[in-house]
This record gives C-alpha cells, structure tokens and sequence, in this order.
C-alpha cells in the first residue's frame, strides 16, 4: 500500500519541468530519457559525450542519495530476474520504435501540445495499468 | 552561452549536462518515481481506489506546468523548427508505446528512474538496466553495425 505524496511529487515535477525546460530554452533539445540514453550508447563522439554526463548524472546523484535517504529507492514490487530482464527488453526496444518514453512524450510531448505525444502517452498508461491488472489483480502481488 | 542559429540548437557542455542530469534525478528521486511500487500503484486499480496513487500523476503534472509556458515561450520567439513533429501518429508510435507500457507495468521502472536506481542500489537493477540497453541497441543494429 502507497501512500498519496501530493508535496514531494508536485516538487520533484517541478524539479524535472525545469531541468527539461533548461534544455528546450538554452539547447533548443527534447529532454527524453529514452533518447538521450540510447544515444549515449549508440552515437559517437562530441554528440555522445554530452548524453553520457546527463546519463553520469542521472546514476551518480542515485548514488549520493541512497546513503542518506535509502527510502526513495524503496522497492515495494521486486521482481524476478526474468521479469526484470522481460521488462527491460519491453522498455528498450519499445522506446526506440515509440520514439519517446515518460519525459520525452509524457512531459516535454504534452508539454507541447503533442497529438503524437498525447496518443503515445494514453498507449503506454493504457498497457501499462492493464499488465498491472493482470500481474497483480488477478496473479498477486507475490511473484 | 554559444552563438547559435535560435533554430539549429547546441550541445551542453559537459558540466551543464552533468548538472541537468542531476537536477533530473533529484526531481525524479523526490517525485516517488524511483519507487517501482509507487509507480505501480498509481496503475493499481486491483482494490478501486484504495489502491491507487495519484502522486506520479502530480509529477507529470508539475513537470509539464513548468515546460508548458517555457515551450510557448520558445514558440513565440522561435518557431518550432528543428524539434520533433507534434502531428502524425502512426502504428509505429503506437506499437512502440504500448511495449514500452507493459515493460513499465512489468517493473515498475521507466528509463530515467532506473538509470537513477542503478546508482543508488545497482545488484537490483542491473538486470533491468543492461536488458533496456540490449533492447536499445537491438532496434539501432548496434550488433549488425560492429
């Protein structure tokens, strides 16, 4: 059971509606992680460089966080390594065909006033709360 | 700031990368999204509303309350050359949101919480991580290409 955290949320989208529009104003860039991230892996050179320092950031301020507030990183739902892997995969693959995952579409997409965004958003919510509702509604929540 | 055309863009310096990256996940780790069962809950409808967890919702929502004026603000002076087309939805676009969809409800995880997650507990979501990467660069050809 979680509980409603209006507050932090609100301020941590905050946090993420700045560092995007950061991005957008002074580099006239998409800040979607599924991009960024996947170029950081696939470009090269000074196009790669920066996508690995957002990505460093990205893993480094998890590291400096979980000492001293282990509570964000809580994992209620673990899962196997299988369905790790699985989801993984889903993720991956699917962010790169969809072009866009949560920050790219759900926030700088809608930000934007993105029909194609909007559409993408309204899919993966849709699947997303259906695997849910299969995996915990009708499988439990242990596995 | 560089001399840029207002419509071509530039890269971040690294510092200014880095710190983006930070500021990301400091909003990400305090929105709850780090939390894979947070992030479930706000699908959990298992129990009606007892088991559901607006806050993602209110992540989004405050992300976008910022980006929103900025954007139209850009817009105003710049036009949209050079950013990514807001019409045009195709299966691709679909077919693509909808696996990334079932991989999140799977987990729990998008793609910036867990690259944040990896940093703060890495034996958990490791697995996870490297399996996005190897979904990632299974649709660029990365193996085909080397």
């Amino acid at each position: 059971m979680e509980t409603f955290t209006p507050w932090t949320s609100l301020a941590g989208g905050l946090l993420i509606g700045l560092a995007s529009a950061m991005l957008l104003l002074r580099h006239r860039r998409i800040a979607g992680i599924s991009g960024i991230a996947a170029q950081a892996l696939t470009s090269d050179g000074p196009a790669r460089a920066w996508r690995l320092a957002f990505v460093a950031g990205l893993a480094l301020t998890g590291a400096a966080l979980a000492p001293f507030v282990p509570a964000l990183f809580e994992n209620t739902a673990p899962r196997s390594t299988l369905v790790l892997a699985i989801a993984g995969l889903l993720v991956g693959y699917g962010t790169q065909l969809g072009r866009g995952c949560t920050s790219g579409h759900g926030v700088c997409g809608l930000g934007r006033l993105s029909r194609r965004s909007l559409a993408a958003v309204l899919t993966f919510m849709a699947t997303a709360a259906a695997t849910v509702f299969v995996t915990r509604g009708l499988l439990g929540a242990g596995w | 700031m560089s001399a840029t055309s207002p419509t071509t863009g530039s890269r971040p310096s690294l510092p200014a990368a880095f710190g983006l990256g930070v500021l990301f996940a400091l909003g990400l780790a305090l929105g709850g999204m780090t939390r894979p069962g947070k992030v479930i809950a706000f699908f959990d409808f298992s129990r009606g509303f007892e088991s559901w967890d607006p806050s993602l919702g209110l992540v989004m929502g405050g992300a976008i309350a910022i980006y929103l004026p900025v954007y139209r603000f850009v817009r105003a002076r710049t036009g949209t050359e050079g950013l990514p087309p807001t019409s045009g939805v195709d299966a691709r676009l679909l077919a693509g949101a909808a696996l990334f969809g079932i991989g999140w409800g799977l987990a729990g995880y998008c793609p910036g919480p867990a690259i944040v997650a990896l940093g703060a507990s890495p034996l958990d979501v490791v697995v996870f991580v490297l399996a996005m990467f190897v979904g990632m660069g299974a649709f660029h050809g990365v193996g085909r290409r080397r």
